[in-house]
């Protein structure tokens, strides 16, 4: 699309453009480029020089066990963090589509967890499964289950799980709600009066009608659970245990910072570069299908 | 449920169920804030003798002048100071420069436009987290470390903005331009009088979202703000934890984590509408 009436003359909106193109090329552009390149390099052990090894950096992560099972940590973490918010969203925004009055009651108290921020999500759950004093952990305790995250692995991985979740209802709650919405309330009273229970109504015509945004939701949230949620894993389980939670993002964090393994750090900075890159396709292909609906 | 008393909305038995539903529903969102918000009026002593009492007691006012003034590494008032500032500067910065250069892309013709398009578009695609490494180091070359501009400006660099405004201006009638002209105003002119108050709506829904985004940031104020005083309100928290096997001062904390979701929440429910329509449009 563009505009048929334009104005005239290239000084002026070269001048409004500068501030965008300094910062966007001093800050993203050259850092961007920095990954790539700093990824075909090691350091020596000295830290003094660093030595051109081409794709070595990438041949030494895919045949790291560690990287790999960082790979399907993130896998499961983001599928099961995908599945349960969505989940738990959707079931909420089917009982608040059937209520006539009401729904924007039920919508405001339910999206302003939104804004509370993944690392404070993380501190509220750590306290609440806290093996010293969480509440959770301790009535837990009383029916015979002893909970342990620091130890236990699944543990840990459940509860960065439900952590990251539950800040995540919220947005796709209003989404599915708009979705649920948007769908003629006369093709649902038709089935209705045809004598179609509600899971077949839902089965055949809802859920159908509302694959647009579930699949939608589902690029979005897994983007989140990729990029977004290291304040949670930083706050509650630090990576462990034995790694158990290190998801990729974590991973360039801790060993291009805690590590300093350069080299290694900005190799896999490229690989994730790769997997946002395809997640985004992903992403306008679908939307791009959406608007000629 | 009784499929039979209403057709598609519920009524009776099944309108109770509904309600009942979701009010569970909201009763899982709010405990985990509930807690915390308890924790944050007891005693250290009441919490460290598991199970914590699960009604609020009478130290509000003791814990959480105490986590503002004294805080424990940094004062938490100075923290929320610095999340203010880092998260108007991004939302701010933002907003202006997305509305600079989405007016230069789409109402002029110049040579490289539609490259300048294109490299805009791809900062679409990498989040900050993605390439921390490298733009640390630029960070500390330019000796931006522990500093407000270090804080903003790595992430005023994406074109979300720009985009959105792209895609406004683009809805922008032809008509309102050609009369501008006919009468003889500048481009500027037009832009303040014409396109700057017909994208309202667009600024204040965007204002909500680009907020949140600034002022929840974690992983960057981690790496570059190693002076607690330059410490943000959500990375500050994890830093009041101890090292080692000291009993971190829950009540402190818990009010420091209360305090770290006041604003933002504000925000999100006394702009609700912009919110939700600006969530919506920016994943369009």
């Amino acid at each position: 699309m563009e505009k048929r009436v334009i104005f005239k003359g290239w000084m002026l909106p070269a001048l409004l453009l500068m501030p965008q193109i300094v910062i966007t090329a001093i800050f993203f552009f050259y850092p961007a480029g920095q990954a790539i390149w700093q990824s075909m390099f090691v350091p020596d052990p000295f830290g003094l020089k660093t030595q051109f090894v081409g794709l070595g950096n990438f041949e030494y992560l895919l045949n790291d066990p560690y990287y790999r099972a960082s790979f399907l940590t993130t896998a499961i973490f983001s599928t099961l963090v995908t599945v349960v918010s969505m989940g738990v969203a959707l079931y909420l925004a089917i009982l608040a589509d059937r209520l006539i009055k009401g729904s924007g009651t039920y919508r405001t108290l339910l999206i302003w967890p939104y804004a509370v921020a993944p690392a404070v999500a993380g501190v509220l759950w750590m306290f609440m499964f806290n093996t010293r004093v969480g509440v959770v952990s301790w009535y837990l305790g009383l029916l015979g289950y002893d909970w342990n995250h620091v130890l236990n692995e699944a543990e840990a991985m459940g509860l960065v799980v439900a952590a990251s979740s539950w800040g995540r209802i919220s947005y796709n709650f209003l989404f599915f709600l708009a979705g649920l919405q948007a769908i003629p309330r006369s093709v649902i009273e038709a089935a209705a009066i045809d004598g179609a229970k509600f899971w077949t109504r839902f089965r055949t015509i809802v859920w159908p009608l509302l694959s647009p945004v579930t699949f939608f939701l589902m690029v979005v949230n897994v983007v989140y659970a990729f990029f977004e949620t290291f304040g949670v894993i930083h706050t509650i389980t630090s990576g462990g245990p034995q790694q158990a939670t290190t998801i990729l993002v974590y991973k360039v964090y801790s060993d291009g910072f805690v590590g300093q393994d350069l080299g290694s750090s900005a190799a896999q900075s490229v690989i994730l570069l790769f997997v946002v890159g395809v997640l985004t396709v992903i992403q306008f292909k679908f939307i791009e299908r959406r608007v000629h609906y | 449920m009784s499929e039979h008393s209403g057709m598609v909305q519920k009524r009776g038995i099944g309108h109770w169920f509904t309600h009942l539903g979701l009010i569970i529903g909201v009763l899982f969102i709010f405990f985990p804030i509930w807690l915390a918000f308890v924790a944050s009026t007891v005693t250290q002593p009441e919490i460290v003798r598991p199970p914590m009492p699960l009604l609020p007691g009478g130290h509000f006012i003791e814990n959480y002048s105490k986590a503002l003034f004294s805080g424990v590494n940094a004062p938490v008032a100075l923290m929320m100071m610095n999340s203010l500032i880092m998260a108007l500067g991004i939302t701010i910065g933002k907003i202006i420069i997305s509305l600079m250069s989405a007016f230069a892309i789409v109402y002029f013709r110049f040579p490289g436009r539609t490259i300048f398009f294109w490299l805009i578009f791809l900062t679409l695609m990498l989040p900050v987290e993605v390439r921390i490494v490298p733009t640390y180091q630029v960070i500390a070359n330019f000796g931006m470390l522990n500093s407000y501009s270090g804080l903003i400006f790595p992430l005023i660099a994406s074109a979300t903005a720009t985009f959105l405004f792209r895609q406004f201006f683009l809805t922008v009638p032809d008509e309102l331009t050609e009369a501008a002209r006919v009468d003889g105003a500048s481009p500027m002119q037009f832009f303040w009088h014409i396109l700057l108050p017909m994208s309202r709506t667009n600024i204040a829904a965007l204002f909500v979202i680009l907020f949140i985004y600034g002022w929840n940031q974690y992983l960057w104020p981690l790496l570059i703000t190693t002076d607690p005083s330059m410490n943000t309100i959500v990375m500050g928290i994890r830093q009041m934890f101890p090292s080692g096997d000291d009993l971190a001062d829950w009540p402190v904390i818990m009010a420091t984590s209360i305090l770290a979701m006041v604003p933002p929440v504000i925000v999100v429910i006394s702009m609700q509408k912009f919110f939700i329509r600006g969530l919506i449009d920016s994943e369009k």
